[in-house]
């Protein structure tokens, strides 16, 4: 157990220096930061002073080793366009992201859940047929799209819901929560479906082909001639080992919701990191998109790593193996 | 390709005469990408010229004559007088040509680093399959929006709007390479074991020869089913790059791009500017997707 | 006579396919007395495992009975609705499958199989059914099963998994169990003790058993009639002894002339039947096995056989049917393989 977790660890370090190369790399050789700080108007020599200080001479791997110094201690450097610390913008938005991210990941899961099995189980059903369908057309459709149309539908015709921002927020700490507002709550619905809809189809459909292939299964059949009930065969046995792949990439689909939350936020125009990144992309601010990187794939390692754990709790085959209670 | 031929006179083509959805697919997406092709024959304006443009016809509804003008068009007007219609045919075409490039960048990259991995094996194989994890485990379209963003920062400013086409085709293909080199080198790795590349090796058949002739033939199947998916994924990819506005210049307008434009008009009324550009895209999105969902299935007749 | 257990009656069944209805089992009769245990055999695809399937009413969509009835001790099951099938199954009659591998879900204890089984078709007590559970472990003989109980699938053995599946199909004590190739997957070395385990808690408990196998050893040893498929139609069924020693039906002669023998001469040859087994949709008019028998006449190439007394058995061939023009050759050559034919023509007579 505890080799194994060292193990996951060892390589999500791995990962992270990877992507903290990538990072660094572009704060460092695309565009040129000693450019983008002074202007044009320096001097030759104010520019020497000032690499100088900032280490630009120093050997690759000397720059390297500060620059995940720094980006351990939560220094990316100054915004190019914004003018203020990177940290701070990010943390300033931060707490929107997640919010978002927080319910439409939960609404994908179970609602991707419960179809996903409903279809398994009752496969030429009309309902069935109609949520395939359906899913195949969510597949197909563009996210910003489908925000377009609910906010044409909720927004303009029929004028429930807010279409733009997060409503009114309340400060707790650092945290700034929609969750506490009866606006901030009803700002929230529209991106967050349109945000979890892409994820709940996949889901929907991962958990409806594992099911199926689980139905087919040897011990589902044996399940079946010691005369179980269906529901004992289907929510015991069967949904259980569905659940052992399902939760291993829904984990894994749940986390890109971070980053497919770029197009929401421009969207709904929700004040989050995603829209951030999107303008720094436009403006090649690199000190904000190196600090954005960083920041997906840490959230995606611990997102992996928390779901190796579980699949760990879940799955009895990994749990005992070195136990070595084999007859 | 012998195998191929048999595949395709058997089972395909039975299983897309008996699917009315992939016909009716097929019939969609050929019907917008013809269109596309030909339009500059069949745009009734040339929406990018500045010469026929007039102010004065903007905000034309659908079928209306204009106010001013009494000029009638089809699906009305942009706000600056532009035929919603033309600007469509002309949208689909940079979508579809930056789709289509950018799968074909795509795949044959990837069928070359598969090939490369499977064939090779060793730290070559590790190495790709390593970079390929790390990259499949975030959403292309960050990949791609990430490899636009340093494109951009690599490229002088003054020759951004010039080449913006070509980066949005590189970046939304190397955010797409990994689906073929794993099929690519799985297959290769099948195969390179069997006795008849064994054979071949010890009559000394060259490597590339031997990739090629017998081991590519036998993963176009699957690979033409990511292909053809990748392609409805990499048209809605450059969709949203542009719609989020970090995609085509806004000289080259995509489906995205006007989509971004009419989402401007939404609360005002003028619904024709978005919806037209929507439909459209959301029919090839779909009707290239379901070409892709049936051929799956018509090559893998286990899976029903 | 007693009534028997299990009852089938010219059974058919059927798969629907895109290139027309496939018939898998195609009018096929057999009954299975109390205690008795009747072993199944054929080539794979001769529609064993489908009889089986068949009967406990786990046929595979499309699949699907399209005739005939099946009789548990007497009450008709093969048109119950699937609620009161499932009652039947694992209460009334229990199942084996091949593969002990995967036969059990890898998610959950052994002793929850058992107990979820036994409560399932027993109204007692979760206690009651732990203590039973323990008892059936101990009964298949898993050692230290106290403590096996909470332990997972992948931490026993092959054959010690299949012990604790004969424990689940036996758990509430079916008149029937269905045990379809159960030692295929195992070891040889363990393959005979789980069918004597088989054998024996069947005999205890006074259980029929329908044993399907394409091992002949085992049916010799352990079944007391035999039954043989081919083509998804019975060709013999009779007294293991002598379908196993004066096989009737030239399939069944042709079947066991291919079992070695450890008594044998090592270097005579096997004999083999020439060609193989028809697929289902290319069944030949008239006897199935026609293209390939040694015997066949103009009546075998247009009729379909039923079923004739043939000595102690029954035979699906034309040789026994006193009806038959059987040309004079054919009879002595059938006669001098040791096929007891119906009526010897008078010119082949010595």
């Amino acid at each position: 157990m505890i080799a194994y977790i060292l193990r996951r660890l060892f390589q999500s370090i791995v990962v992270m220096l990877v992507v903290g190369l990538v990072s660094f790399s572009l704060f460092r050789y695309v565009g040129d930061p000693v450019a983008t700080m002074m202007g044009q108007e320096a001097s030759v020599a104010d520019r020497a002073e000032l690499r100088e200080r900032l280490g630009l001479d120093d050997p690759f791997f000397v720059q390297f080793a500060n620059y995940l110094g720094r980006a351990a201690s939560g220094n990316f450097g100054i915004s190019y366009r914004l003018q203020q610390p990177v940290m701070e913008l990010i943390l300033s938005r931060l707490p929107a992201t997640l919010e978002l991210a927080f319910v439409s990941g939960i609404l994908a899961f179970v609602v991707g859940v419960s179809f996903g099995v409903y279809t398994a189980l009752n496969r030429s059903g009309m309902l069935s047929s109609s949520i395939m369908t359906l899913s195949l057309i969510g597949v197909s459709l563009p996210t910003f799209l489908i925000g377009i149309l609910l906010i044409w539908l909720f927004a303009v015709e029929l004028r429930w819901l807010p279409s733009f921002g997060r409503g009114e927020t309340v400060r707790l700490g650092y945290w700034t929560t929609g969750f506490l507002t009866p606006s901030g709550r009803a700002s929230l619905i529209l991106p967050a479906i349109t945000l979890g809809l892409y994820q709940m189809t996949l889901i929907m459909r991962l958990v409806r082909a594992e099911m199926l292939e689980v139905l087919r299964s040897d011990y589902i059949k044996f399940a079946r001639a010691r005369g179980l009930s269906n529901r004992a065969i289907h929510f015991g046995h069967a949904l259980k080992n569905t659940m052992v792949p399902v939760v291993t990439i829904a984990g894994l689909q749940l986390g890109s919701i971070i980053a497919f939350a770029i197009i929401t936020e421009t969207v709904f125009q929700w004040p989050g990191v995603g829209a951030l990144f999107i303008n720094s992309v436009q403006f090649v601010d690199i000190p904000v998109m190196a600090a954005y990187l960083m920041l997906i794939a840490l959230i995606f390692v611990v997102i992996n790593l928390v779901v190796d754990l579980l699949y760990y709790a879940i799955d009895p085959r990994l749990r005992i193996e070195q136990s070595g209670a084999r007859h | 390709m012998n195998r191929f031929a048999r595949i395709w006179d058997s089972d395909v083509a039975w299983s897309f005469r008996h699917s009315p959805v992939a016909m009716a697919a097929a019939f969609m997406a050929l019907l917008i990408v013809l269109a596309a092709a030909l339009a500059p024959l069949i745009a009734p304006y040339d929406p990018f010229n500045p010469a026929t443009l007039n102010l004065m016809d903007g905000f034309t509804p659908p079928m209306e004559p204009n106010m001013i003008s009494g000029n009638v068009y089809w699906l009305g007007t942009d706000n600056q007088g532009r035929d919603i219609f033309s600007t469509i045919l002309y949208g689909a075409r940079i979508s579809i040509f930056v789709g289509f490039s950018a799968v074909v960048f795509a795949m044959v990259l990837g069928i070359g680093l598969g090939l490369t991995a499977g064939w090779r094996g060793g730290w070559v194989d590790s190495a790709l399959m390593r970079i390929a994890d790390i990259q499949l485990s975030f959403p292309s379209i960050l990949i791609a929006l990430l490899i636009f963003g340093i494109a951009r920062g690599l490229i002088p400013p003054s020759m951004r709007e010039d080449l913006a086409i070509w980066v949005l085709i590189v970046s939304i293909g190397l955010a797409d390479w990994v689906q073929f080199a794993r099929v690519v080198r799985g297959a290769t790795l099948v195969e390179k074991n069997k006795e008849y590349i064994q054979a071949a090796r010890v009559i000394g058949v060259r490597p590339v020869r031997m990739v090629l002739g017998h081991i590519l033939p036998n993963v176009m199947g699957p690979v033409l089913v990511i292909a053809t998916i990748s392609l409805a994924l990499a048209i809605i990819a450059e969709a949203t790059l542009s719609f989020l506005g970090v995609g085509v210049p806004p000289t080259q307008p995509s489906l995205g791009t006007l989509i971004r434009i009419g989402q401007g008009f939404l609360f005002s009324g003028e619904w024709w500017i978005l919806l037209f550009p929507s439909i459209t895209l959301l029919a090839l999105a779909l009707s290239v997707n379901l070409l892709g969902d049936w051929l799956r299935d018509a090559l893998n007749p286990k899976l029903r | 006579m007693t009534e028997p257990v299990l009852s089938v009656r010219n059974l058919i069944v059927e798969f629907p396919t895109r290139r027309g209805v496939l018939r898998a089992i195609d009018d096929l009769s057999f009954d299975i007395a109390p205690g008795e245990v009747l072993g199944v055999v054929g080539e794979s695809g001769a529609g064993k495992s489908l009889t089986g399937a068949a009967i406990i009413g786990l046929l595979e969509p499309p699949g699907r009975v399209a005739g005939g009835e099946i009789r548990l001790a007497g009450e008709r099951i093969d048109n119950l609705s699937p609620e009161r099938m499932r009652t039947i199954r694992g209460k009334r009659i229990g199942m084996i499958f091949q593969d002990p591998l995967t036969s059990l879900n890898p998610l959950y204890r052994i002793g929850d199989q058992l107990t979820e089984t036994i409560l399932t078709h027993e109204p007692i007590s979760a206690r009651a059914a732990r203590d039973k559970a323990l008892r059936l472990l101990e009964e298949v003989g898993i050692p230290a099963a106290e403590t096996r109980l909470s332990a997972y699938p992948h931490q026993f053995s092959g054959g010690m998994r299949q012990r604790v599946v004969i424990a689940l199909a036996l758990a509430v004590d079916p008149q029937l169990v269905i045990a379809d190739e159960p030692t295929t997957a195992l070891d040889v070395s363990v393959q005979a003790q789980i069918i004597a385990l088989l054998k024996r808690i069947c005999a205890d408990r006074g259980a029929s058993v329908m044993l399907i196998t394409h091992d002949m050893g085992v049916i010799a040893e352990t079944a007391d009639r035999v039954c043989v498929l081919y083509a998804g139609r019975l060709a013999e069924i009779g007294p293991v002894r002598d379908v196993v020693k004066r096989p009737q039906h030239p399939y069944a002669s042709g079947l066991m002339a291919a079992i070695p023998s450890l008594a044998g001469d090592p270097d005579e040859k096997l004999a083999q039947i020439p060609g193989s087994m028809p697929r289902l949709g290319a069944i030949p008019r008239g006897c199935a096995f026609n293209p390939r028998c040694g015997y066949a006449f103009d009546r075998c190439r247009t009729e379909r056989p039923d079923a004739y007394p043939a000595g102690a058995s029954q035979a699906a061939c034309f040789l026994h049917d006193a009806a038959s023009a059987l040309p004079p050759e054919v009879a002595g050559r059938a006669a001098e393989a040791g096929i007891q034919v119906a009526r010897v023509p008078a010119e082949a007579r010595p």
